[in-house]
Order: structure tokens, then C-alpha cells, then sequence
């Protein structure tokens, strides 16, 4: 096509057509925006159970600072508000989900009713269980142990406890028997007696031996049981 | 008289729960699926 005056006429008009066009669609852009605004919790929830994952985006986004504000108010602790938020929707994303929800109510007196039980059932766990925390003066810590053994001494026990197992097995079978019955198997010397047909004196002598013959057994060897 | 209010009201303190948190809702809603036998209700986690 040449270029003449007829041409940019045309142009022009094509530029003006288009601009109205995206004019259009804008402001239609916008009431579509509105309209998106103004779907009430009841449509919003219909959609959510309906399959709807947006429509639960939208509930969460519109009420999230009001219920967010009313769990710190309450705990004081954004961690922790963080924790009861993410529970309560939780409970609300189940219940409406298993089809529970009551429609009588509205949505959001719901959701603070629950946000308000959880923090109740927060502060009643904190009541059993308080939390303490150390300062740089005082460490609970200090004053508290475990008293389970950590890894390294628990190898080390082991170690000792099978080590021991040999040398017991070196002992002679009348004197084994007797520790093992008294030691392993937490007998009194009765019922060691009882047990193995000797007397009590017997069971008490052989017992003796048989720690004088392991100790003897140990220091020839110059093996160290301790931990 | 002197004046006894003090010039800064207590404000009220504006949270909003984190996007990521917002994000694992997301998630776990669609993650989730109940099943319902015999009128018992299952509910399972597609992770």
C-alpha cells in the first residue's frame, strides 16, 4: 500500500480503534476484579467443596490478617501465631472437606471460634508443660541432666560388657554358673543353692572365687574395665 | 491541670500469618482426599 495521506488516516483510525478496545477491556478487567472482590464467604465456600483449591485461596487471603491478629493478640508470639493459624485452617480445611460444615453460621466467627479453642489448648499444654528457657546467669541445663549414657560411653559399656562375657566364659563351670545366676540373672544365693543342689556357703564360696579368679585374670592381663 | 493522657494510644498490632504459611495450606488442601466406605470417613494424604 503507498504511503499517502489516506494511509495514515487509516492508521490513525486503527490506533484509535485499538486504544478504545483496550480501554474495554480494561475497565471490563476491572469489574471482573470487583466482582471478584465481592464473592461472599458463602459462594466461596460452596466453590472450595465443590473442588474449587482457588476459592480457598481467597478465604485465607481475605481473612488472614484479622485472624492472624486476633491469635497474636492473644499469645504474643508470632512463632506461635504462625503454629495456631496454620492449625486452625487446618481443622477448617478437614471439616469442610468431610462435608461438616454447618452453612447456619457465618465463616468467619467459625474460624475464630476455632483459632480461640486452639489457643485455649495452647495455654493449657504450656500450663502441664512449661517452657524454660535458659538465660546467660542461669542454664536449666546446668542443674538438669539426662542421665542416659551419651554415644561414646555407650560404646565403651558395650565394649567392657563383652569383654567381661569372655573372661566369664574362662571361669570354671561351678563358679560361672554361680555368677551368672547372681550377677545376670539377679538370683539370691537360696535360690542359687536351690538351683544348682550345693548349700549356701558353697554358692557364696564359689561366688567369691569366682571374682577373685576374674580380678586375677584382669590385672595379669592388664585389662582396664572401667569407663 | 495536668494533663495525665499520655500522647501515644496503644496500637493495635496488624499480623498477617507468612506466605509460606499460607503456601503449606494451600498444599495440604490439595493434598488431602477423603474417602468415605460404609459411611466411615478415611482421609489420605497424596504427597
Amino acid at each position: 500500500m503507498p504511503i499517502t495521506k489516506d494511509y495514515f488516516f487509516k492508521i490513525g483510525r486503527i490506533t484509535h480503534k485499538t486504544s478504545l478496545f483496550k480501554k474495554r477491556t480494561l475497565s471490563l478487567t476491572k469489574k471482573v476484579i470487583v466482582m471478584e472482590v465481592q464473592i461472599e464467604d458463602p459462594i466461596l465456600i460452596t466453590r472450595y467443596i465443590a473442588g474449587d483449591e482457588r476459592a480457598l485461596e481467597a478465604l485465607i487471603d481475605r481473612h488472614n490478617q484479622r485472624i492472624s491478629s486476633f491469635i497474636y493478640s492473644k499469645v504474643n508470639d508470632r512463632g506461635i501465631t504462625e503454629d495456631i493459624f496454620q492449625d486452625t485452617f487446618i481443622k477448617v480445611i478437614r471439616t469442610l472437606k468431610r462435608g461438616a460444615y454447618n452453612e447456619e453460621g457465618k465463616f468467619l466467627p467459625w474460624v475464630m471460634r476455632i483459632a480461640h479453642n486452639l489457643i485455649i489448648d495452647h495455654f493449657r499444654k504450656n500450663r502441664r508443660m512449661p517452657m524454660y528457657q535458659g538465660s546467660d546467669s542461669f542454664n536449666i541445663f546446668s542443674v538438669m541432666g539426662d542421665d542416659k549414657l551419651n554415644i561414646e560411653s555407650q560404646i565403651i559399656k558395650d565394649q567392657i560388657d563383652t569383654d567381661l562375657t569372655f573372661l566369664i566364659d574362662e571361669l570354671p563351670a561351678d563358679q560361672r554358673e554361680v555368677l551368672i545366676m547372681r550377677i545376670y540373672k539377679d538370683m539370691s544365693f537360696k535360690e542359687i543353692s536351690e538351683n544348682t543342689g550345693v548349700s549356701i556357703n558353697t554358692a557364696l564360696g564359689r561366688m567369691r572365687y569366682a571374682l577373685i579368679n576374674l580380678r586375677k585374670v584382669i590385672s595379669e592381663n592388664d585389662i582396664i574395665l572401667t569407663n | 491541670m495536668e494533663k495525665i493522657y499520655s500522647k501515644e494510644q496503644k496500637q493495635c498490632d496488624l499480623v498477617q500469618a507468612k506466605p509460606e504459611t499460607v503456601q503449606f495450606l494451600l498444599n495440604f488442601s490439595k493434598s488431602l482426599e477423603i474417602t468415605e466406605v460404609n459411611g466411615i470417613q478415611f482421609e489420605s494424604n497424596l504427597n
